[in-house]
């Protein structure tokens, strides 16, 4: 049963977090907005279209959109959402969770290139760059989980030892959420490094790897990027809400939570420009630092 | 089971010699050799899977003058399987790349070094006793000398020769100290574990960095790595295969049999193991994605591998040094397993190499591009290689990774004090690794087999005949099989915890669950993921219509050489690490409005050799200069400083 909610909620859920981030948005500049099931009628409309396939292209470059959304399910399987244990769980799956998304970005990368085209070649070196970066802030920040709660599996990294951390340790668990906050921002394209809904290919980095993916393929893209989003999303609200009630209430709580966290992204977005590209390393080094901090707090106390 | 295994080395170390009977400028030699190789590699898989089933150990000393001693058990059997299984496929493959008819200079030289250097390798593992060891370490030595320089016309292979010669003699003789020093300690050179009371605090560190500097060069242990990239890139593609996969994990072999033979392991030595590994890794993987040549990327990541071993033994010599067998045991079985898993897709990646550069006749990447469309069988092989060689599930290179992820996060809890934040550091510079490696591996399979050519280089590739398909396809079945069946290969990698009474393969239980798991999963993934492509590519089939090319955005003639080259795409990341990846520009200045045709050239050269070892080289021989009087050149006064020599030690005994 539980697992039956977990991947209803880790299928169905994902879009809607894409409706409330672009209503926000709206709402900030004034505007009525997309209605908030857009991003469904969006996956649904792409599905049923044909595809182009440029002939420069291998099967790298359909395994590409394939691979990535095995490895997010997968991925989704580890972490516990909104109940205590996730369906999937042993002692170092947060290894296996890290490494899953890496798979992903594998694909996504490897297929952009697989066009040939220059425009997607510079996403592509984007986004494998910043990995770099985000990585060790992300393993920094799941780090200091291990050492808060004692535990090496997803699902042990929350619970009643993270309440006891905020009393505790405040600031240092403040400076992880803002740290894995920027990560998330990072890794799921998201304003103020990469923006989603830019047609100027040249500041792009998410979108412009996926140019001459269409149909069905460029479906499976958009609903990752989704699932991603509501998996990035899972780990900062359960950092701020580590214990649930209970039940089906617990869920309520969660997926309440993961509005309130996109609704947070959309005034960010509404809030902040894109930083100039050359910036976003800084940015991305300070996010590892900060994650750093509170890994050192972590060990102090 | 000794007997066969010396069997099996001493068939190695003939085959190659005895292929010279064979009539030259014939494919029957090459084919001679390469089932000679196979046969003894068969045998020798034998006895070296059979000792690490029984857990067994054998010795046996022949009655020669210098007594030569040999052992087999389960540490050396763990160390022997890649020796039996890639100098074989590297010789099968040879056949077809490196055959009298396409290189009659070199070809049967080749073969006679290849069949030593395997013999050799062999024979280190096996050997009882420092003087059998240090023999076949200096056969081993030279043997890769001569492979390395099979093109000695080219100037650039003599000089990547030369400083392999001068490196591994510096080895070879701290290696000689090492056995001395524990000679005159103990009293005797059997490669044994060392009595307690023969050990002062002083001879302990003299023995670490001996062992070190002896083991750490052939291992390639940054600093002490500089002769490893020329090298690599240098000898033949198959050649290559067998130094990155097999010859460097000797050294690996050494580091542990060290360990084996100390009473007690002091801590300070996993601090140093760590952080030689934290450094090999930082360094070896951030050179590696700079490069431009392909086979220097593949010979720098190798470094990169290492360091990860080292690590690994890091961990292995905490848990022996505090009495936590779950932490040394995960640590060993992570070092054994990694050992495996990197003599499975280097090679394989070399391999890949060798079919690119016999096809396209260049290692320069931001030449290549597109050969999927030319070499569809080898580019899907090379997509094996670098999703395995970046870690990433369902293939094998995670398995080994997660174990000593796993070890070290079991470390942040388990280890004493001081140490666990230390342990958390090291498993972020192995996350970061992980980053930096998609980077150099995403580079090197998308420069070489995705997008459209770069020059004409490629032009007429194709993919190779089934001799040289044949190893590549079997070593990638291999990273797939061990990736699906991870429990399967930790139970055989564990056992070579079997050589240490205070290890218990069970120990690393906590492991067994998770390894079972990661199995489901990763052959889920590959099954899901295969089933997706399959749809999309059938969504994607369009009766009666041509296929478009890329969309560039409206550009309307875009040409091959607009696309993101290698040296693009790694650009923002050489930039940050500019203090470390010093790169060599040549190009001209663009004068006037119409500038003459200019030429640009980008090559990530090691700083560790340019800046830091020639230079002191340089000034060590300037220095030698002044005893240039000494050497007069009648060989009367040489015999007259051999006699005050000898009166010397006879004075000092």
């Amino acid at each position: 049963m539980a697992t039956l909610v977990h991947l209803l909620v880790l299928l169905a859920f994902p879009p809607l977090l894409q409706g409330v981030i672009v209503k926000t948005k709206a709402r900030f500049a004034g505007r009525v907005g997309a209605p908030l099931f857009q991003s469904y009628f969006d996956l649904f409309k792409l599905v049923r279209k044909d595809m182009v396939v440029s002939r420069t292209t291998t099967w790298i470059f359909l395994a590409g959109p394939a691979v990535s959304l095995a490895a997010l399910l997968a991925a989704g399987l580890l972490l516990p959402l909104g109940a205590t244990t996730a369906p999937l769980h042993f002692e170092g799956d947060l290894i296996l969770f890290a490494y899953l998304l890496a798979l992903g970005r594998f694909f996504t990368v490897a297929a952009a290139l697989d066009t040939g085209s220059a425009f997607e070649g510079m996403g592509a070196a984007r986004e494998i760059t910043y990995a770099c970066l985000s990585e060790p802030a992300l393993f920094l920040g799941l780090l200091t989980l291990v050492r808060l709660t004692g535990s090496f599996e997803m699902s042990g990294l929350f619970g009643a030892p993270v309440v006891a951390g905020w009393s505790a340790l405040g600031p240092g668990l403040v400076l992880v959420w803002v740290g894995l906050f920027v990560v998330a921002l990072v890794e799921n394209c998201r304003i103020p490094f990469d923006d989603p809904n830019t047609h100027l290919e040249l500041t792009m980095i998410h979108e412009v790897m996926v140019l001459d993916h269409s149909g069905p393929a460029l479906a499976a893209i958009f609903y990752g990027a989704s699932i991603k989003l509501v998996l990035f999303g899972s780990l900062l609200v359960r950092l701020v809400v580590p214990v649930l009630p209970g039940g089906i209430a617990s869920w309520g709580v969660f997926l309440a939570a993961l509005l309130v966290f996109a609704v947070l992204v959309g005034v960010v977005e509404s809030v902040m420009a894109r930083l100039r590209l050359s910036y976003v390393p800084n940015l991305l080094i300070g996010a590892a630092l900060s994650t750093g901090f509170g890994l050192v707090f972590v060990f102090l106390v | 089971m000794l007997r066969l295994a010396l069997f099996a080395v001493g068939l190695m170390a003939l085959s190659g010699i005895a292929s010279l009977a064979l009539p030259r400028g014939r494919r029957a030699g090459d084919w001679f050799f390469a089932a000679l190789m196979l046969l003894a590699s068969g045998a020798g898989l034998v006895a070296a899977l059979g000792t690490l089933e029984s857990g067994a150990s054998e010795e046996l000393t022949l009655a020669f003058a210098l007594a030569p001693g040999f052992r087999i058990d389960p540490l050396a059997a763990a160390f022997l399987v890649p020796v039996c299984v890639i100098p074989a496929l590297a010789a099968l493959y040879g056949t077809g790349y490196w055959s009298e008819a396409q290189e009659p200079r070199s070809a049967r030289r080749v073969r006679v070094f290849l069949g030593l250097l395997a013999g050799a390798m062999g024979t280190v593992v096996l050997s009882r006793d420092a003087v059998t060891l240090l023999y076949a370490w200096e056969t081993m030595a030279l043997a890769t000398f001569f492979l390395v320089v099979a093109r000695d016309e080219e100037p650039e292979v003599r000089r990547a020769g030369w400083i392999y010669f001068v490196a591994t003699h510096v080895g070879t003789l701290a290696l000689l100290a090492l056995f001395a020093l524990l000679r005159v300690r103990t009293g005797g050179h059997e490669l044994a574990r060392l009595d307690p009371a023969a050990l002062t605090p002083g001879t302990t560190t003299a023995v670490l960095v001996l062992a070190l500097l002896g083991f750490g060069l052939k291992a390639g242990i940054v600093p002490l790595h500089v002769w490893l990239p020329g090298a690599h890139a240098n000898a033949p593609s198959h050649v290559s295969a067998v130094l990155s996969g097999v010859l460097l994990k000797i050294g690996v072999y050494g580091l542990v049999r060290v360990l084996w033979m100390m009473p007690a392991v002091p801590r300070s030595w996993a601090a140093v193991l760590f952080g030689l590994g934290s450094v090999t890794c930082v360094f070896g993987i951030a050179l590696a994605a700079a490069q431009d040549d392909y086979k220097r990327l593949l010979a720098y990541s190798s470094i990169e591998n290492i360091g990860v071993i080292l690590l690994a033994l890091g961990l292995f010599a905490l848990g022996l040094a505090d009495g936590e067998p779950a932490l040394a045991s995960l640590g060993l079985a992570a070092a054994v397993l990694h050992v495996w898993n990197h003599a499975l897709f280097k090679p394989l990646l070399f391999l890949v190499a060798g079919s690119v550069l016999h096809a396209t006749e260049t290692r320069s990447l931001s030449r290549l591009g597109g050969l999927a469309q030319k070499m569809p069988r080898v580019a899907t092989l090379a997509a094996l290689g670098s999703l395995a060689i970046c870690a990433l599930p369902p293939l094998n290179g995670f398995v080994s990774e997660w174990l000593l992820y796993s070890g070290l996060l079991r470390g942040t809890l388990l280890a004493p004090g001081a140490w666990r934040g230390g342990l958390a550091a090291v498993a972020v510079v192995l996350a970061a690794t992980g980053a930096l490696a998609l980077l150099a591996f995403v580079k090197l399979f998308a420069s070489l087999f995705l997008g459209e050519p770069r020059s004409e280089a490629g032009a007429r590739a194709h993919d190779p005949r089934w001799s040289m398909l044949g190893p590549m396809a079997l070593l990638a079945l291999l990273c797939l099989a061990v990736g699906s069946a991870p429990l399967a290969a930790f139970g055989l990698a564990s056992r070579a915890a079997r050589s240490f009474a205070a290890l218990d393969p069970v120990a690393a239980g906590g492991a067994l669950a998770g390894l079972a798991r990661i199995g489901v999963v990763s052959a889920a993934l590959l099954v899901v993921a295969a089933l997706g492509t399959a749809w999309l590519a059938r969504r994607a089939r369009v009766e009666g219509r041509a296929r478009p090319g890329t969309w560039d955005c409206g550009f309307a003639r875009p040409s091959a050489r607009m696309q993101y080259g290698p040296a693009s795409l790694v650009q923002t990341f050489t930039g940050l690490f500019a203090w470390l990846i010093v790169p060599l520009r040549e190009e001209a200045p663009v004068v006037g409005p119409f500038p003459p045709p200019a030429r640009h050239a980008l090559a990530a050269p090691d700083v560790v050799l340019d800046r830091g070892v020639l230079p002191a080289l340089r000034g060590a021989a300037r220095a030698a200069m002044r005893l240039r009087p000494l050497q007069t050149g009648a060989i009367q006064v040489y015999v007259l400083y051999i006699l005050f020599a000898l009166l010397g030690l006879l004075l000092v005994r």
